[in-house]
C-alpha cells in the first residue's frame, strides 16, 4: 500500500506548487503585463489624426526620432493625472510624443486638450480599437517607447509619474536617442 | 439604516455559518444526533440572513441610495430599473455576495432534498458547506464589504460600465455562479465522503444529480457569456481564451470529466479515488477562477477588482480549502478499494479515456492560461499565450475525445467482444468517413480537411448514438418500443443521448463559422451598396441619424440587405455614448438565422460626408454552437431528473455497491 500512499499525495504536491506560483504572482506589480511586440517593429496601422479627419497616418510618423506612443482616452482619469507630466517631459526633454486616442470621442477628446494643454506632436484617432488590438492595447493609460527605426522597446502600463520617467523610460529613451546621433 | 441592516445580516450569518461548520460535524463523530440535526435548520438560517443581506442591498440600489459607495459607483438614477438590479452583482463586492446568497441557497437545497440521505452524512455535508461559506462571508467582511458608506453622499452615481448594460449580461454572472458554486455540493459530499471513510456506489448515486444540475448552469452561464462577447463587442467572435473565460471554462472540464466518472462509480463502484479527485478538482477550480479574477495576478478585459489584499485572502483561502482536503485526500485515498474491475475493452476503459482527455484539456487551458506568470517567475522572460495555441491545442484532442464519446455508449460494462462493438459500429465509421471523404476530397468539393474532420466526426456522433439506441431498444421490441422506453427511469440515458447530440450540433456550428466566416471592413457613403461575394448579399447603407435612449445617446445606421432582389433584413447597429462618459459602445446589429448570421457593427464616421468605416460579417451556422450548448444543459437536466436518484433507499443498490459496502 505504500506506493498509492505516495501516489495520493501528487495532487497536494501539484497543488502546493501551483500555489507558491500564485503567491509569486501576487507579488508582482500587475500593470507589467508582458508585451509579446518588445523588439518587434510597430504593428501596421493606418489612422486618422485627432485633430484632422483628413489626415491619414501610418507607422511612417513614427520613424526617424524615438517617440513616446502615449494611449489615452478622455474618460480615463489616470490619462489626466500623467497628462501633466507628459507636458513636461515634452518640453523640458524634447521628446517627441505622440497621442494614441482610443476608444474616444473625438469631440471630448478634443475638449481634454484644450482644458489641459497638448502634449502631443500629433494624436492617433483609434475609437474602435481598430490598431489597440493589434498594438495589444489592455487599457488606458499605457505608453510605448518606438525607437528611430520603429521598434518597439518598451511598453509602460498605467500612468508614468516622474519615477517612472526617470527610472523605467528616460534611459531608454537616452540610449536610443545617442545611438541615433 | 438599510445598509447597517445588510451588514448586521451578514454578521449574523458569519455567526450561524461558523456554528454550522462544527457542531453538526462534531455531532457525526461522536454519535450526537441533536447535534447532527441541528445542521438542516443551521443550513436555513445562513440562507436567512445572507437574503436579508442581499435584500438590503438590492434596496439600496433601488431606492438610488448614493451614501453606500457601492451603489454611487455602480448605479445612477438614470439607469433602467433592470440594470440597477444587475448592477448589485455588477462588480466585485455585490458578486460575492451573490456567490455567498447561491452557496446559503444550494446549502438549503441539500438540506430540503436530502431525506433520503443517512443524517450522518447530511451533518458533514452541510458542516463542509458551512466552512466555504465562511471563508466568503468573512472575505466580504474584512476586505470588500458592499455596505460601507461615504460622506457627504454624493448627489449622483458613476453608472454600470456600459458593457455590463445588457440584458445578456444581467443574467450571466448569476448563472456562472450557480454552477461553480453548484460544485460546491460534489466537494461537499466528497469530502463528507473522505471523512466518513465510507466511499460506496450511494456516495456517487447521492452526488450524481447535484453534479449534473451545476453543471448544467455553468454551461448556460458559459454559453451566455460566448453570446454576449459575439454580440456587444463588435468583434464577431465568440471565444476569446481570455483568462476569465479560461477561468469558467476548467472547472466546466473537470466537472464534465466528474459527471461521467460518478456514472462509473455509481454502476461498477470503480474510480472511486480518481473520482473523489475530480470532484475536489472542479470545486477547487471554481475557486481558483475566482481568485484569478479578483487578484490582479493575470491581467484581463474582465478584471473588474485588483487589489493584492483581496488576492491574499483568497490565496490563503484556497490553500486552506484545497490544500487541507487534498492532504485529507493523501490520507484517506489509499483506503480506498480499487473497486470493479474490468477488461481492456469495456465502457469503463472508453469512459476512461474520456477523463483522461478532459483532464489533460483542463490542463493545458490552466497551462496556457499561467503560462505569462510560469515564464517570469521561472526567469524565462515574458510571453503570452495567444487564441492560436489554444485553438490548436483544442483540435487536435477533440477528435480523439469525439471517438472515444462515440464508442463508449455502444460499449458492454466490464466486458465486450471487439467482433461485436464492430458491428455495432462499422455503419457509424463508415459514414463518417464517406463525409469526410465527401467534403475534403480534392476530387469531389476539396474543402479544408478541418471541415471535413468537424462534418464527419458530427456524423460519426449521431449514427453511433442511433446504433446505442437501436442496441437499447432491440430485446424491447425494435422502434416500436422507443415511446414505452422513455419514462421516468431511463432519464439518465436519454439525456445522454441529448447531451451528446448537442455536442455533434456544436462541432458543426464551430467547424463552419471557423472555416466559412467572413469578415470584411468597408467605407460606404449614404446610398452605397455593399456587394458581400463569400455570401452575394448586398448591403445598402441608408446613412446614420442621432436617435436618444435612457441613458446614452446613439448614433444608428441603417441597413437593407437584399439576397438577390429579396430584400431580407433591414438592421440597425448603433453606437452608443453613454451620458455618464467612457467609451463609447457599439452595438451590432445581427440579422439571425439559423444556418447563419448576418451581423454589422459600425465603425467610425470618415470626414463630414456622413461616410463611416463599417465591419460585416457573415457568419454561417454560428447558432449551433449554442444551440448546441443548450441541448448539452437539456440532457444534463433530463439526466439528472431520472427517478433512480430521488428513491435511493426504495432499491437495492448496484451488486457491485452492495459488496463494497459490506466490506
Amino acid at each position: 500500500m505504500k506506493g498509492s500512499k505516495t501516489r495520493a499525495l501528487i495532487p497536494l504536491g501539484i497543488f502546493l506548487a501551483l500555489a507558491a506560483l500564485l503567491f509569486y504572482g501576487l507579488q508582482l506589480d500587475p500593470r507589467k503585463v508582458p508585451s509579446p511586440l518588445i523588439g518587434k517593429p510597430v504593428p501596421a496601422f493606418e489612422l486618422t489624426s485627432l485633430k484632422d479627419p483628413q489626415q491619414r497616418l501610418d507607422r511612417e510618423l513614427l520613424l526617424g526620432e524615438v517617440s513616446l506612443v502615449n494611449v489615452w482616452a478622455s474618460w480615463c482619469p489616470s490619462c489626466r493625472q500623467e497628462h501633466g507630466e507628459l507636458l513636461r517631459i515634452a518640453r523640458e526633454h524634447d521628446v517627441r510624443v505622440i497621442g494614441f486616442n482610443w476608444k474616444d470621442e473625438r469631440a471630448s477628446a478634443l475638449l481634454m486638450l484644450r482644458q489641459y494643454g497638448d502634449p502631443y506632436t500629433v494624436s492617433l484617432y483609434d475609437p474602435d480599437n481598430k490598431a489597440g488590438i493589434d498594438w495589444g492595447v489592455y487599457g488606458a493609460p499605457e505608453t510605448f517607447v518606438v525607437d528611430p527605426e520603429g521598434i518597439i522597446r518598451h511598453k509602460q502600463i498605467g500612468p508614468i509619474t516622474p519615477e517612472v520617467w526617470e527610472e523605467e523610460i528616460r534611459p531608454i529613451v537616452e540610449q536610443y536617442r545617442a545611438r541615433n546621433s | 439604516m438599510v445598509p447597517e441592516l445588510g451588514h448586521f445580516a451578514l454578521i449574523l450569518a458569519l455567526a450561524i455559518t461558523l456554528v454550522q461548520a462544527v457542531l453538526p460535524l462534531a455531532g457525526s463523530f461522536t454519535g450526537n444526533r441533536t447535534w447532527m440535526a441541528m445542521a438542516r435548520p443551521l443550513a436555513w438560517g445562513q440562507l436567512t440572513f445572507t437574503s436579508i443581506a442581499f435584500g438590503c442591498l438590492l434596496l439600496a440600489f433601488l431606492t438610488d441610495d448614493f451614501s453606500v459607495i457601492y451603489v454611487a459607483s455602480n448605479s445612477n438614477t438614470l439607469m433602467p430599473l433592470i440594470y440597477k438590479i444587475s448592477a448589485v452583482w455588477g462588480a466585485h463586492e455585490g458578486s460575492l455576495l451573490l456567490w455567498a446568497l447561491m452557496l446559503a441557497a444550494w446549502g438549503a437545497a441539500v438540506a430540503a432534498y436530502s431525506k433520503n440521505l443517512p443524517l450522518p452524512m447530511v451533518a458533514r455535508v452541510l458542516a463542509v458547506m458551512g466552512m466555504v461559506a465562511i471563508g466568503f462571508l468573512l472575505f466580504m467582511l474584512l476586505t470588500s464589504n458592499p455596505f460601507e458608506r461615504i460622506y457627504p453622499a454624493p448627489l449622483e452615481g458613476r453608472d454600470l460600465n456600459p458593457l455590463l448594460q445588457d440584458p445578456g449580461l444581467a443574467i450571466h454572472p448569476p448563472m456562472l455562479y450557480m454552477g461553480y458554486v453548484g460544485f460546491s455540493v460534489a466537494f461537499a459530499f466528497a469530502i463528507a465522503a473522505l471523512l466518513g471513510g465510507k466511499l460506496d456506489a450511494a456516495w456517487a448515486r447521492w452526488s450524481r444529480p447535484w453534479t449534473a444540475i451545476a453543471w448544467v448552469f455553468l454551461t448556460i452561464g458559459i454559453a451566455l457569456g460566448s453570446w454576449w462577447s459575439y454580440y456587444e463587442l463588435g468583434w464577431g467572435g465568440w471565444w476569446f481564451w481570455d483568462p476569465v473565460e479560461n477561468a469558467s471554462f476548467m472547472p466546466w472540464l473537470v466537472g464534465t470529466a466528474l459527471i461521467h466518472s460518478l456514472a462509473v462509480t455509481e454502476k461498477r463502484a470503480a474510480f472511486k479515488s480518481w473520482t473523489v479527485l475530480l470532484a475536489i478538482s472542479a470545486f477547487s477550480l471554481s475557486l481558483l477562477g475566482t481568485f484569478l479574477v479578483r487578484s490582479g495576478v493575470l491581467t484581463s478585459v474582465h478584471a473588474f477588482a485588483t487589489d493584492p489584499a483581496r488576492g491574499s485572502f483568497i490565496l490563503l483561502f484556497l490553500c486552506v480549502v484545497i490544500g487541507g482536503s487534498l492532504a485529507l485526500y493523501a490520507w484517506r485515498a489509499a483506503d480506498i478499494s480499487g473497486g470493479g474491475r474490468f477488461d481492456l475493452l469495456s465502457r469503463e476503459s472508453f469512459l476512461l479515456i474520456n477523463n483522461l482527455l478532459f483532464t489533460a484539456l483542463t490542463i493545458l487551458v490552466l497551462f496556457g492560461t499561467l503560462a505569462p506568470l510560469i515564464y517570469e517567475a521561472a526567469g524565462w522572460g515574458k510571453i503570452s499565450v495567444g487564441f492560436p495555441w489554444f485553438n490548436k491545442m483544442f483540435v487536435a484532442l477533440s477528435p480523439l475525445l469525439v471517438l472515444a464519446t462515440g464508442i463508449g455508449p455502444n460499449t458492454r460494462w466490464k466486458h465486450d467482444e471487439p467482433a461485436r462493438l464492430l458491428r455495432a459500429l462499422w455503419l457509424a465509421a463508415g459514414l463518417g468517413i464517406a463525409a469526410f471523404l465527401l467534403v475534403s476530397w480534392p476530387g469531389f468539393s476539396a474543402r479544408d480537411i478541418g471541415v471535413g474532420v468537424g462534418i464527419g466526426m458530427s456524423l460519426w456522433l449521431v449514427v453511433t448514438h442511433l446504433a446505442s439506441l437501436r442496441d437499447r431498444l432491440k430485446h424491447k421490441g425494435g422502434l416500436r418500443a422507443l415511446r414505452r422506453d422513455i419514462n421516468p427511469s431511463s432519464r439518465s440515458y436519454y439525456g445522454m443521448q441529448l447531451a451528446h447530440l448537442g455536442l455533434a450540433v456544436f462541432i458543426v456550428g464551430v467547424t463552419m463559422v471557423s472555416n466559412d466566416g467572413v469578415e470584411t471592413d468597408v467605407r460606404m457613403s449614404p446610398g452605397d451598396v455593399h456587394v458581400h461575394e463569400a455570401s452575394g448579399y448586398r448591403f445598402q447603407f441608408n446613412g446614420v441619424t442621432a436617435v436618444p435612449g435612457p441613458n446614452y445617446r446613439a448614433q444608428r445606421g441603417e441597413f437593407v440587405v437584399y439576397d438577390g432582389e429579396r430584400e431580407i433584413a433591414v438592421l440597425h447597429p448603433e453606437k452608443r455614448h453613454y451620458l455618464s462618459g467612457g467609451m463609447p459602445m457599439t452595438e451590432a446589429a445581427i440579422d439571425a438565422g439559423l444556418l447563419r448570421d448576418i451581423y454589422i457593427s459600425l465603425g467610425e464616421p470618415i470626414g463630414s460626408s456622413g461616410d463611416w468605416a463599417l465591419r460585416l460579417y457573415y457568419k454561417p451556422y454560428v447558432r449551433w454552437i449554442w444551440l448546441g450548448a443548450i441541448l448539452m444543459a437539456l440532457g444534463a437536466t433530463v439526466s439528472a431528473s431520472d427517478r433512480r436518484y430521488r428513491s435511493v433507499r426504495n432499491r437495492a443498490p448496484a451488486p457491485a455497491g452492495a459488496a463494497e459496502a459490506v466490506a
